[in-house]
């Protein structure tokens, strides 16, 4: 029965027959959740949930207040301003909980997240954990303040040390953002400038390059995609090939074959050199230039599949009557045929940025310096400084920028302009 | 025909509870290429060997980050591993690994106790046995340096009498310690120096003398290739890469001693790890004599004194500990504190 009968007929229906289409479209769309459900549990288990609990860390981050919570509760009462440091009381309180730290093998994670907030001060927490460990708990109480003091020249004494802690200490908070941002708290708590500056410059970077390859894709693609859709079957057939065959090797090979080819002895410098072309060999491996290069070409194919599929199904007739119609070929092709392929260049367009903003490996391989992306620098964080606070707020703020990004773009051209094939 | 496919079923379940329950598995992990191979022949084949008990060799690329993962959630996938003392200081005090009893070390071959036959370093952290002594130093290839022959930490400081790329490893370990030192710092007073902002800045002038000479790289495997396809003239390596180009590909590569930061690999084990007493019994017996004396294939030193025994006498001139008076001890208490702060101004710095 089609749409129209169906529709037609449902005027004259009786309760019970309306009763029954309810039912049979309640049973529809039951079923229709039941062929989605596996999918929608695999996202939410293996793309959401991981994702959302990394994320979750960047402001939540109860770590040193589990770890010191009678200190913290006792710095309330201190004023970090004063220029003092806390009063015999808290320091004791301090000098105990630590002492409990180093015997439950605890006092390395308190040590590096306050080494977080001042730089420095890692050994000289485990090092005062290592002599508290040793001593006397009642002795502790009584004049643990002045133990503390003595250790390692009575650093102890710094009030920015308590201030660290104190800041660190709190569960929610915005300081990996604002590090993120290059931002910091000062000791009055408000926002200034970090000394070190490199977080925005990274991000900076990163879109830049970003488009740069979206821009080479699309001067590469589109020609080659136009003759892909015009040629003879047979031919583009073949042709389809030579673009699809990159697509089906490891993204390693494919780098590392541009070491080979960029090296400062590799194949392009020789042959370059044994045509006298050059003399001495250029340097165009680890830079930005190798970066772009290598990533252009591996997502290339990004862009020729959806302006190809796009292309394949313009009419040429749209054309030919342009120019029937006496239009230049010039004028027509960019007036008439250019317009019609924009929902392939946008989607190609949106692909190839997007997976090239967020980029790891081929810039960490080719990349050098210059080519570092914020990718990067998460990486860093993940893997050697194990700041994945940090890191999780790093990414957070890259998908913000990619969702922005998006809105933009769906304010501009329309994302249902978009078209994949 | 279903009957004997029933019974050869059971025959090969029994048999596999019947070897579970004599051979046990464990995973062991470390830093693969040719010290993974040294480690290999002469610590894991030998062990499956004389106690029937299989050992899955993996390789990682360094650092706490794995580590750090699995024991947080609990899911335990390594049981021993081969750190670096600059790591194994934090993941030690962060409860990452368990703590290894040293007091059941078996003595030297020659009888030595192995509180006195371990060198100090090597027992020093609670959680772990000193498994080789390692270096970084810089080489030279005798067929592409030009303005002689490099001998001083300087050298690689100095474009004007040595042209050519330097190719260094990109992080700020060992590279910040090499320009206060060619800069005239005292080796004695190197980190003190460097946890002072103006050391640090003066770290980052020297290195910014030569920044355009620096070819930046991420991996070790990378130093020797870059020396040898002319990537650059002179390259930061672990000595042990350099030493096997020499020794196994007859390459024209040269080491210079001068300056080079010595460090020690530990044996560790993982906390929570289920296979904890036979982790143990791996540590003890890689870490006796013989086993460690192997190490010498890659020119890694070997941390107990009853190991030299067992050293080629052509290799001994080679190894790391017949150059300590040249070098300086990587200061992991240093890089605990500073590791992250340099890591991030050390970025900066590369963007500049």
């Amino acid at each position: 029965m089609s749409a129209a009968t169906l529709n037609s007929v449902s005027q004259s229906l009786s309760a019970q027959e309306i009763k029954e289409s309810k039912r049979n479209l309640k049973r529809r769309k039951l079923l229709a959740i039941l062929f989605v459900a596996p999918l929608v549990f695999f996202i939410l288990a293996a793309f959401v949930a991981p994702i959302g609990t990394m994320l979750y860390r960047s402001f939540y981050h109860p770590t040193v207040a589990q770890l010191v919570p009678e200190t913290l509760t006792q710095l309330e009462r201190w004023d970090s301003q004063s220029g003092a440091i806390p009063d015999k009381k808290t320091l004791i309180t301090f000098t105990l909980e630590l002492k409990q730290l180093a015997k439950a093998r605890t006092a390395g994670k308190l040590a590096e997240e306050i080494n977080r907030a001042l730089p420095g001060s890692s050994s000289l927490i485990k090092f005062s954990a290592r002599k508290l460990k040793k001593l006397d708990e009642q002795l502790l109480a009584n004049n643990g303040d002045q133990r503390l003091l003595e250790f390692k020249k009575g650093k102890w004494g710094d009030p920015d040390l308590w201030q660290a802690i104190k800041q660190s200490g709190s569960v929610f908070t915005d300081r990996y953002y604002l590090t993120a941002l290059d931002l910091k708290r000062d000791s009055s708590g408000s926002i200034v400038q970090r000394d070190t500056k490199i977080y925005l410059k990274l991000y900076w970077k990163s879109l830049k390059i970003a488009l740069y390859i979206t821009l080479l894709t699309i001067l590469i693609g589109f020609p080659l995609s136009y003759y892909l859709a015009t040629a003879k079957t047979k031919t583009a057939n073949i042709l389809m090939v030579f673009v699809l065959l990159p697509f089906w090797t490891s993204l390693l090979v494919r780098t590392t074959s541009w070491i080979a080819l960029l090296q400062t002895n590799g194949v392009v410098n020789s042959t370059l050199q044994s045509l006298h072309i050059i003399s001495d060999p250029l340097e165009m491996l680890y830079s930005q230039f190798s970066t772009i290069l290598a990533m252009t070409h591996i997502l290339l194919p990004f862009m020729i599949l959806p302006l190809y599929s796009v292309m394949k199904g313009i009419d040429p007739s749209y054309y030919r009557a342009a120019l029937s119609l006496g239009g230049k070929p010039i004028p027509a092709f960019i007036r008439i045929y250019m317009p019609m392929t924009l929902p392939g260049i946008s989607a190609g367009s949106l692909l190839v940025f997007i997976i090239s903003i967020g980029y790891y490996i081929t810039p960490a391989l080719v990349g050098g310096t210059d080519g570092q992306m914020i990718s990067n620098i998460i990486a860093f964080h993940m893997q050697s400084s194990n700041n994945w606070e940090l890191a999780a707020a790093l990414g957070s703020l890259l998908l913000g920028l990619i969702i922005i990004i998006y809105w933009i773009y769906d304010r501009l051209v329309g994302v249902s302009n978009i078209k994949l094939g | 025909m279903i009957k004997l496919k029933q019974l050869t079923a059971a025959v090969a379940v029994s048999a596999a509870f019947a070897t579970s329950a004599m051979a046990e598995q464990m995973t062991a992990v470390s830093f693969g290429g040719a010290y993974g191979a040294a480690q290999q022949k002469h610590m894991i084949d030998p062990f499956t060997a004389k106690t029937g008990h299989k050992i899955l060799f993996e390789n990682y690329s360094g650092g706490i980050a794995e580590i750090k993962a699995q024991v947080e959630s609990g899911n335990i996938l390594w049981d021993v591993v081969d750190i670096e003392v600059i790591d194994l200081e934090r993941a030690c005090s962060e409860g990452l690994l368990e703590i290894f009893p040293q007091d059941t070390l078996p003595a030297g071959d020659d009888g030595v106790a192995a509180a006195d036959d371990f060198s100090e370093a090597a027992l020093a952290n609670e959680c772990g046995v000193g498994n080789i002594v390692w270096t970084i130093l810089f080489a030279y290839s005798n067929d592409t340096i030009k303005g002689g022959k490099p001998s001083k930490i300087a050298d690689l400081f100095d474009t004007k009498t040595f042209p050519g790329k330097r190719a260094l490893r990109k992080r700020p370990q060992v590279n910040m310690e090499w320009a206060l030192l060619a800069d005239g710092v005292a080796p004695a007073d190197l980190y003190e120096v460097l946890s002072t902002d103006e050391g640090q800045k003066r770290a980052f002038d020297k290195l910014s003398s030569i920044k355009g000479d620096i070819v930046w790289f991420d991996s070790w495997s990378q130093a020797p290739q870059l020396l040898n396809d002319g990537g650059a003239v002179m390259v930061q390596s672990a000595n042990g890469r350099i030493f096997s180009a020499i020794q196994a590909d007859k390459k024209p590569f040269e080491m210079v001693w001068d300056s080079h930061v010595y460090d020690l690999d530990v044996w560790a084990i993982v906390k929570g790890s289920k296979k904890k007493a036979l982790a143990e019994e791996f540590i003890r017996f890689a870490t006796s004599s013989k086993p460690e004396a192997g190490m010498q294939d890659v020119a890694y030193g070997p941390t107990r004194k009853s190991s030299y025994k067992y050293v080629d006498k052509d290799v001994l001139s080679k190894l790391p500990s017949a150059h300590l008076d040249e070098g300086v001890k990587a200061s992991g208490e240093f890089w605990a504190d500073y590791g992250e702060s340099l890591g991030e101004k050390f970025n900066e710095w590369l963007l500049k």
